[in-house]
């Protein structure tokens, strides 16, 4: 690790940064890793590659833990989020200094970025009852109906997180699909994988039901192809996926009509459009009996 | 003519005035097109209406063009409220012109009277009413202050409802202040001729709505169009899969309204009467060629028997024939095509074991029937339980608890409608609540009005039709 024996004659104990799939924090199950190192280059860790495999794993284990969380009560699904919030403003330091060695951020940079993601957790932990509100609507039809519209979360959403400001990013692309009760796939920022899995560690502390957030650390351009075309993924976010070949990646959606959002400046962030970007308006008409 | 038989009740057709030849409808002139004119045929006759010009990929780019004249200079800086005045004029119009528009789309689409007369034109004048409201109101349908249109909207259409697809589009886009390329189905182009006179009455600016009939390449042609922002499209999943593959990549907006495989859930303690009624409505309305039809029937199996006794029953007094008779309940299929689609997936239903049963009537020896059908014993993995039939075809599963209803409900790709029948409530909003539909109606089915939003989930297809969000899908949030 960086701080070796200089100043201390304690030997560091080094974390070993895997995948965050159902809850659990698996290696790739091919095996492979990706060497981090730090702007000065030494040696930080060596993260786990997901792969196919992996990428076909958090995509069960979403499905298996979105409508459990989807029914969970708007309520109950603020405060896991603002949960989120707190557990990572008791870890900061960890975060400013996973981010000052791998996106090379001065201190002061870096905890600005952090501190932005953990008020971002907060303004969307706001939302989860208001959501609705804003985004539904009591329909008055010309007939004797009970009416009402209500955004529904649209099911597994698979992310590609913004690739810079690693953890900002991350929270910008998992926080809205959270919301209103949708499971995530995400393939985090390449360049800043160790406060992906950090804030892994942080949402499996939270009260978040294993599989409703899944991480898989590698190579997007690798990744997202299977994403895109798996076919019990419901939407495909490709907000940090600019830099791939993403029109392929919408063309390969479009073969199960996943709802896609395109790469930045695709939606704004912190609007309630971004969160009812990922919903399905549900429409029930109720008859009212003659009197 | 035996005791309580109807005699025979035809709407005339005198109260239409048909050209025998259609052009297209480009920036306010009847236009020539490009391709090989073709004929639209009555379904229940065989006989030709009239002809109807065919647009290649020069009229599309004109039509394109015309739109995008009018939307930078005519419609786009014009005022919400002088929008809203044009539409509430067409709204006005087409109520007046009900009659005949009513007459025509039967003529055209094969569909009962009883139908375009007391659905589809009231319908199609609401949406517009409905719209023309929004138009001055759009700082209020929650993208902020000073919404933007899109711009060009090229919108596609299918042949089930010709004219209300056709104010499902044109009236949003409008009120939004988009202007229209749109292309009507290729059976059913009349209503939409019909639909260019009543804006020429109306003193709508040219090039605002332009229309441009064809076949499915006029459609991918515009579709593709550079000049386009914006493309709605109704009609099957196959296409809506190539359009969302044709605008990836692209600035454009979609939204996609597609195939659906709906399911009619009817519990032990539903209210029968209404409930056969509802069944009935909702896969013989419009010959069961919806693409919200309830045609999975999933019915609690200790009132199975009684629920398929009373269903055969009310079946065997639907009046199958002359769409135009005002006693007709079920019409013509829409084209011969369509009819051998439901031929072959019937076919294939009684070879998966299925037990096909259809109540004796006649059929005319003219034009493209099927008679109204009940397939029971059908497994969930049956093609009948998996795929679009788009007719009068009646697939019938069973289950024993709501958990099983839910979850047969729900598996298919599909994502549109769904009917729930039950007296009781609480149950009624937890039913609601688990399926995975865009649309549920409980204790009624088909129920359309401009101000409900309508859509789906899954492969159903993205973006809502109706009421505050349908008016969201033709704008973009103002300058932050």
């Amino acid at each position: 690790m960086t701080t070796t024996t200089k100043t201390t004659t304690r030997l560091d104990v080094p974390k070993t940064y895997k995948l965050f799939i159902g809850g659990a924090f698996p290696r790739s199950e091919s095996g492979r890793v990706t060497e981090v190192r730090d702007p000065k280059g030494a040696f930080v860790a060596n993260v786990a590659r997901a792969s196919r495999k992996d990428a076909r794993d958090a995509v069960r284990a979403a499905r298996k833990a979105q409508a459990g969380w989807a029914s969970a009560t708007a309520y109950n699904r603020g405060q896991v989020l603002y949960r989120v919030a707190e557990v990572l403003e008791g870890r900061k330091a960890q975060f400013v200094d996973e981010l000052v060695r791998t996106e090379g951020l001065k201190p002061a940079r870096a905890q600005e970025q952090v501190e932005a993601a953990i008020d971002l957790w907060v303004w969307h932990a706001g939302w989860t009852d208001k959501i609705a509100q804003v985004g539904g609507s009591a329909n008055p039809v010309a007939g004797p109906y009970f009416n009402i519209s209500v955004p529904e979360p649209t099911g597994v959403v698979a992310v590609v997180a913004p690739q810079q400001q690693g953890l900002l990013g991350l929270t910008s692309v998992v926080a809205p699909a959270l919301v209103t009760g949708n499971a995530v796939v995400v393939v985090p920022a390449a360049s800043s994988p160790l406060v992906a899995i950090s804030l892994s560690e942080v949402l499996a502390t939270s009260d978040l039901p294993g599989g409703v957030v899944n991480v898989l650390t590698g190579d997007p351009a690798e990744l997202a192809p299977w994403l895109a075309s798996h076919a019990d993924v419901n939407a495909l976010d490709l907000t940090g996926a600019g830099d791939l070949d993403w029109v392929e990646l919408e063309q390969a959606a479009a073969e199960t009509l996943k709802r896609v959002v395109r790469p930045e400046p695709g939606l704004a962030p912190e609007t309630p459009q971004r969160i009812l970007a990922l919903t399905e308006t549900k429409t029930v008409w109720h008859t009212k009996s003659r009197l | 003519m035996a005791f309580l038989d109807y005699a025979p009740a035809p709407e005339s057709t005198s109260i239409l005035n048909l050209r025998d030849e259609y052009r297209l409808f480009i920036g306010g002139e009847w236009v020539a097109g490009g391709g090989t004119p073709f004929a639209s045929v009555s379904p229940s006759t065989e006989r030709q209406i009239a002809t109807f010009a065919s647009a290649d990929e020069g009229d599309v780019d004109a039509a394109v063009r015309a739109a995008r004249t009018a939307f930078e200079q005519v419609w786009g800086p014009m005022s919400g409220r002088d929008r809203g005045k044009y539409l509430f004029r067409i709204a006005r119009i087409l109520q007046e012109r009900a009659r005949e528009l009513a007459v025509a789309e039967t003529v055209d689409n094969g569909k009962p009277i009883r139908e375009t007369r007391d659905a589809d034109v009231p319908l199609v004048a609401q949406w517009f009413f409905h719209c023309a409201g929004w138009a001055d109101k759009l700082d209020h349908v929650g993208l902020g202050a000073r919404p933007r249109p899109h711009g060009v909207a090229a919108q596609v259409i299918p042949w089930n409802f010709p004219l209300l697809m056709l104010a499902w589009k044109v009236a949003p886009a409008l009120a939004a202040g988009n202007t229209v390329v749109l292309k009507p189905a290729e059976t059913t182009p009349l209503t939409a001729m019909l639909f260019a006179e009543v804006c020429e009455q109306a003193g709508l600016p040219a090039g605002v709505v332009n229309l441009v009939t064809g076949a499915g390449e006029t459609g991918a042609a515009l579709v593709r169009h550079p000049g386009v922002d914006k493309v709605a499209f109704t009609g099957s999943t196959a296409v809506g899969r190539e359009i969302a593959k044709a605008v990836a990549g692209t600035d454009k907006k979609l939204t996609l309204e597609l195939g659906g495989k709906g399911a009619n859930i009817v519990f032990d303690d539903a209210p029968l009467d209404q409930a056969i009624e509802g069944i009935v409505d909702g896969i013989f309305f419009n010959q069961g060629q919806v693409c919200c039809a309830g045609s999975r029937l999933l019915v609690q199996e200790s009132v199975h028997d009684e629920v398929m006794d009373r269903l055969k029953e009310r079946m065997a007094t639907l009046r199958v024939g002359d769409p135009l008779d005002k006693n007709t309940d079920v019409g013509a299929i829409n084209s011969s095509e369509q009819l051998e689609r439901i031929t072959r997936l019937v076919a294939q239903g009684a070879a998966e074991g299925g037990d096909v049963w259809s109540p004796a009537c006649e059929l005319p020896a003219e034009g493209y029937w099927f008679a109204p059908t009940v397939i029971t014993g059908v497994e969930a993995s049956s093609t009948v339980a998996r795929e679009e039939i788009f007719g009068p075809v009646l697939s019938v599963l069973t289950f024993r608890t709501p958990d099983e209803a839910i979850a047969k409900a729900n598996n298919t790709p599909y994502g549109l409608s769904a009917g729930i029948w039950s007296d009781k409530g609480s149950r009624v909003l937890a039913v609601a609540d688990k399926l995975r539909a865009g649309v549920v109606w409980t204790n009624t089915f088909n129920k359309f009005d401009p101000a409900s939003p309508f859509g789906g989930y899954k492969e159903s297809g993205y973006g809502r039709e109706g009421g505050v969000q349908g008016m969201q899908a033709y704008l973009k949030a103002g300058e932050r």
